[in-house]
């Protein structure tokens, strides 16, 4: 019999709880029962809790970039509770994204990104529009920025959040975000990703380093598969220097495209034209050579993956980065027998945008082949023969 | 001496496309220790494939390539200078700039 067992349903006054539970007691006075409710799991942490929940809410980030690593940080924040967010991109969605940029969806192709990922945020918590949650008056809303970060205007935009998270795609913007954090002293917090590695490093938080501290130098344009500039490289090493001086007053007025050699976007170089026009012909040219059956050898320059997602019919497939190994074999695959004896067959060469097969064409002219350049590649196949080709 | 060597971040592309090298590396003539200056040049003479100047600049790794030794920032391991010993892992990052 158990009857010696009191159970207390009152409960005792607040001061005899211990100090964990008072705080708790106190916390509920200004989260809500529905936040209570609709954060529960992540209350119920013992690491997270109510008072990470509270300044979660006070919060304000700004998230540069709406695409492969700022879908995930917007969604997550979004649904955790965050009251203020910025979201910054230029851009707008492309069908190529929606694989991995999932805060986008089939209906906002075409859309801007900040559009589309803000409707996504709100349709997920509706609270980041609504409810106040900044002690300093800032209205929890997401807000967008439908333009790219630059010197001039990035100390404007961040002065305005707590927290900056960098999902852009770029070296340029990655020196100028770090340099802003510095100088508006907010921590960075920067991600990056390509094929199937990823990196994660917060900056400018706890006395650690900004990226400019570990990197003073940016990568050379080769390294970021732009075209090289010897002259370059002095410059940039003059240029770290003194940019570690940034202040408000001068950091807008640095040039970040310069100093990296790279563009404050990730749009692919512009065309070169390095070989003379007798040594190139127009993908309607070259259509018009394959509609009159003349003998000829295609080669194709693009990495074998690419080459088996998409390729014309007839073409010899040659990596580009394995041309010099394969003199042998394309000279013997241009070689025909003739009554006259040996003949070599014209060599006509594509890629995906026009820029390798120039140079191959360089390089097949000096294995003594008469190689022609189809100019702009598959992408003007597209444009200019055939829209139905899969380009990607 | 026994080393891993290791290449992410898009630098295995330099080292047709294997992540991880299990190698063999002597100090070279005259030298009884092996310093990280001489091991990049050995990489660079018999393991790199292409485009050297993506891998290194001058007697170091270009800029923007992240080394570790051991899963330590080589920058605390005396850098150029510091000493490898037998089973030793070096990691070579490629700072990764895709968003």
């Amino acid at each position: 019999m158990a009857t010696s067992v009191k159970i207390r349903l009152q409960s005792p006054p607040a001061d005899t709880f211990p100090e964990e539970v008072q705080l708790i007691a106190g916390a509920r006075q200004s989260l809500s029962g529905l936040e209570i409710r609709r954060y529960s799991r992540q209350l119920l942490l013992p690491s997270f809790g109510v008072e990470a929940q509270q300044k979660l809410a006070k919060a304000s980030v700004l998230v540069v970039g709406a695409g492969g690593l700022g879908s995930p940080v917007l969604l997550y924040l979004s649904a955790s509770g965050v009251g203020c967010l910025g979201i910054m991109d230029p851009d707008s969605v492309e069908l190529h994204n929606l694989h991995r940029q999932v805060i986008h969806s089939e209906a906002s192709v075409g859309e801007l990104k900040v559009k589309s990922a803000a409707a996504t945020c709100l349709a997920i918590n509706s609270s980041l529009q609504v409810i106040l949650l900044c002690d300093d008056d800032i209205a929890a809303q997401v807000r967008e920025y439908a333009f790219a970060l630059e010197a001039a205007n990035a100390l404007e935009v961040i002065s305005d959040y707590d927290i900056v998270v960098d999902a852009s795609d770029n070296v340029a913007t990655w020196y100028l975000i770090s340099d802003a954090c510095i100088v508006a002293n907010k921590p960075l917090v920067s991600g990056a990703a390509l094929g199937m590695d990823g990196q994660l490093t917060v900056y400018n938080h706890a006395q650690g380093p900004c990226y400019r501290c570990l990197f003073p130098i940016p990568p050379s344009q080769s390294a970021c598969q732009h075209c090289a500039n010897a002259g370059e490289e002095t410059h940039s090493v003059q240029l770290a220097e003194t940019t570690h001086k940034l202040t408000e007053k001068t950091l807008p007025e640095f040039d970040y495209e310069a100093f990296t050699s790279s563009p404050l976007c990730d749009a692919p170089p512009p065309g070169q034209q390095i070989v003379g026009e007798d040594q190139s012909i127009t993908c309607r040219g070259y259509k018009e050579v394959r509609e009159a059956h003349e003998a000829h050898l295609l080669l194709d320059m693009q990495e074998h993956h690419e080459y088996t997602i998409a390729a014309l019919p007839s073409s010899l497939n040659i990596p580009f980065s394995l041309l010099p190994l394969q003199q042998d074999a394309i000279v013997a695959a241009a070689e025909v027998t003739t009554s006259h004896g040996i003949k070599s067959l014209q060599v006509y060469v594509i890629c995906r945008r026009g820029n390798d097969s120039q140079a191959a064409v360089n390089e097949l002219r000096s294995f003594g082949l008469s190689a022609y350049d189809i100019t702009g590649g598959f992408q003007s196949w597209v444009q200019d023969v055939d829209p139905n080709f899969p380009f990607f | 001496m026994q080393l891993t060597l290791e290449f992410g971040g898009g630098l295995e592309l330099l080292f047709g496309s294997k992540k991880k090298h299990q190698v063999d590396v002597s100090p070279s003539n005259g030298h009884i220790e092996l310093t990280v200056e001489a091991l990049l040049v050995w990489i660079r003479d018999n393991l790199l494939k292409e485009r050297p100047e993506m891998f290194m600049k001058d007697k170091s790794v270009r800029p923007g390539v992240l080394v570790l030794i051991n899963d330590s920032d080589w920058e605390l391991c005396g850098r150029l200078e510091g000493v490898l010993e037998d089973k030793d892992t070096v990691t070579f990052i490629s700072t990764l700039h895709g968003g």
